[in-house]
């Protein structure tokens, strides 16, 4: 692949010719992306255009078809059974990648049954295999840097949904990831309650996180994003930096879509 | 009345402490069996799903009556049986009695667990796998804590109806509350020992529920968002 910046560190993470079909729907029809340490990529499209799949490929939520994964220079194992569908080698490998890949969903999926605070420290005790104190240590900083420190014993339900989602950063950001995937983020919140999650995610673009960020939020991409990739019917129609693609979209399709979101 | 209970009273509470130790043990040992079990059910594995299938229908389509009948006197026929290790379970009424009603339940409470475990939110089961848990972690740390809360208020509801079919082993010659309650009603043919043990059932069934309330409030405090 071409266009990769010529520096020593490998990029965070590389999917290339990503593939996938939900029986004779074919959703992805080869999709790639590479992200260097610190870059933040955005992927818009109109809903059905495969974005979210794609994402959920990256960490195997969803078996991709054909495709490779890379993650910091790791391949990602995989065969081809006798389906011809690609299955992983090493299951201890996919679970060991995944814990590096963070990973916030559309509708937060908190774990119900946990505390504001359970709910971040208990992946680092679980998998990093922290100690209990230092996890809590750890997700109370956590919490603090997304503004619910005061909101640590709450649950769940009691939250609103922009501080769910924000809670939920908190827990992604707890194992330590080297790449953060986000899964349209804002899309069910109300519209008041966009901006604080937006604000959060701004922050962690500016520390250097490694983001991928599927999204509706135009002005997001625009303004946060160091590379928009805009995917139509399963592939990358047209992608680049930002300030091209909202500037001067060269596909019919993109100057369409970009229309109709205004 | 009131002279009858002065009478037969204490043996009245004698057979209400075996009904609460085996209803008691039967809840809890059935408890940890049907985890498994309800697990097996849900297995996308034929050979392991099938059997399960088989033991939950047998238990759930055979009157309880039945089944302690045949581990009482229908295994005891065959001499195998009564040479082999299982006899000192077989031979003794009371742990025969535990044995058929912990089988009996844990079909029911895998029923039960299956229901629970099919409705955690997949989302959150997906978000312990994208963290990085391995599947035993996801199950023990998420889908069955998550489970056993959805679960709880049919839980409660089997156990109580345990307490009631536990009457059945008196049948086989177990002296709880019922086998209590007949043998006092055989001295002198007064119905109101009846009464009695109904009362008792009574009391009994009213701390199951008060213990399942309790623990509700505590497990299910998530779910109230006033805090």
């Amino acid at each position: 692949m071409a266009g990769y910046p010529a520096t020593a560190a490998p990029p965070a993470l590389v999917a290339e010719g990503i593939h996938k079909s939900f029986g004779a729907l074919e959703v992805l029809k080869g999709v790639s992306l590479s992200a260097a340490v610190g870059q933040v990529i955005a992927i818009i499209g109109s809903s059905g255009s495969g974005k979210s799949t794609f994402l959920r490929c990256i960490n195997f939520l969803e078996i991709p078809d054909r495709g490779r994964i890379v993650l910091d220079g790791e391949e990602l194992q995989v065969r081809t059974d006798r389906a011809g569908r690609l299955t992983g080698v090493d299951r201890r490998q996919i679970v060991r990648l995944r814990s590096q890949l963070g990973m916030v969903f559309q509708s937060f999926n908190l774990w119900a049954h946990m505390t504001v605070l359970q709910n971040i420290a208990e992946g680092p005790v679980q998998v990093l295999k922290r100690g209990k104190a230092a996890a809590r240590e750890d997700a109370m900083a956590l919490l603090e840097k997304v503004g619910l420190e005061d909101k640590h014993d709450s649950y769940p339900a009691q939250l609103s949904g922009g501080q769910q989602q924000r809670v939920a950063i908190a827990r992604a950001l707890a194992m330590q990831p080297k790449v953060l995937l986000f899964d349209e983020p804002t899309s069910s919140l109300d519209p008041e309650l966009v901006g604080e999650v937006l604000r959060v995610m701004q922050n962690l673009a500016r520390e250097g996180r490694t983001m991928i960020v599927v999204t509706h939020e135009m002005g997001f991409a625009r303004e946060v994003s160091d590379r928009t990739i805009f995917l139509h019917r399963g592939r990358s129609e047209e992608e680049g930096p930002p300030a091209d693609l909202f500037g001067a979209p060269k596909s019919e399709r993109l100057q369409q879509f970009l229309s109709s979101q205004m | 009345m009131l002279d009858l209970w002065i009478r037969y009273g204490d043996r009245l509470i004698d057979g209400a402490v075996i009904t609460v130790k085996l209803v008691a043990l039967a809840c809890i040992i059935g408890l940890i069996l049907a985890i498994p079990l309800a697990l097996a059910r849900r297995s996308h594995r034929r050979w392991i799903a099938v059997p399960a299938y088989l033991y939950i229908y047998l238990f759930r389509g055979t009157p309880l009556i039945v089944q302690l009948a045949l581990l009482y006197y229908g295994l005891a026929q065959f001499e195998a049986v009564r040479e082999g290790p299982f006899w000192i379970v077989l031979s003794d009424a009371e742990t025969c009695g535990l044995l058929g009603l912990t089988l009996n339940t844990t079909a029911y409470v895998a029923e039960i667990l299956r229901g629970g475990i099919a409705g955690v939110p997949k989302g959150e089961i997906e978000a312990a796998e994208a963290c990085g848990m391995s599947r035993l972690t996801v199950y023990r740390r998420i889908v069955l804590p998550r489970a056993l809360r959805i679960a709880w208020p049919a839980y409660g509801n089997e156990v109580i109806l345990l307490l009631k079919g536990s009457a059945l082993v008196s049948t086989i010659t177990v002296y709880d509350l019922m086998g209590e309650t007949r043998s006092v009603f055989s001295r002198g043919y007064d119905d109101t020992v009846y009464l009695y043990a109904a009362a008792m059932y009574l009391v009994l069934a009213l701390a199951i529920t008060g213990t399942f309330r309790l623990g509700e409030r505590r497990m299910n405090r998530y779910l109230r968002a006033e805090g």
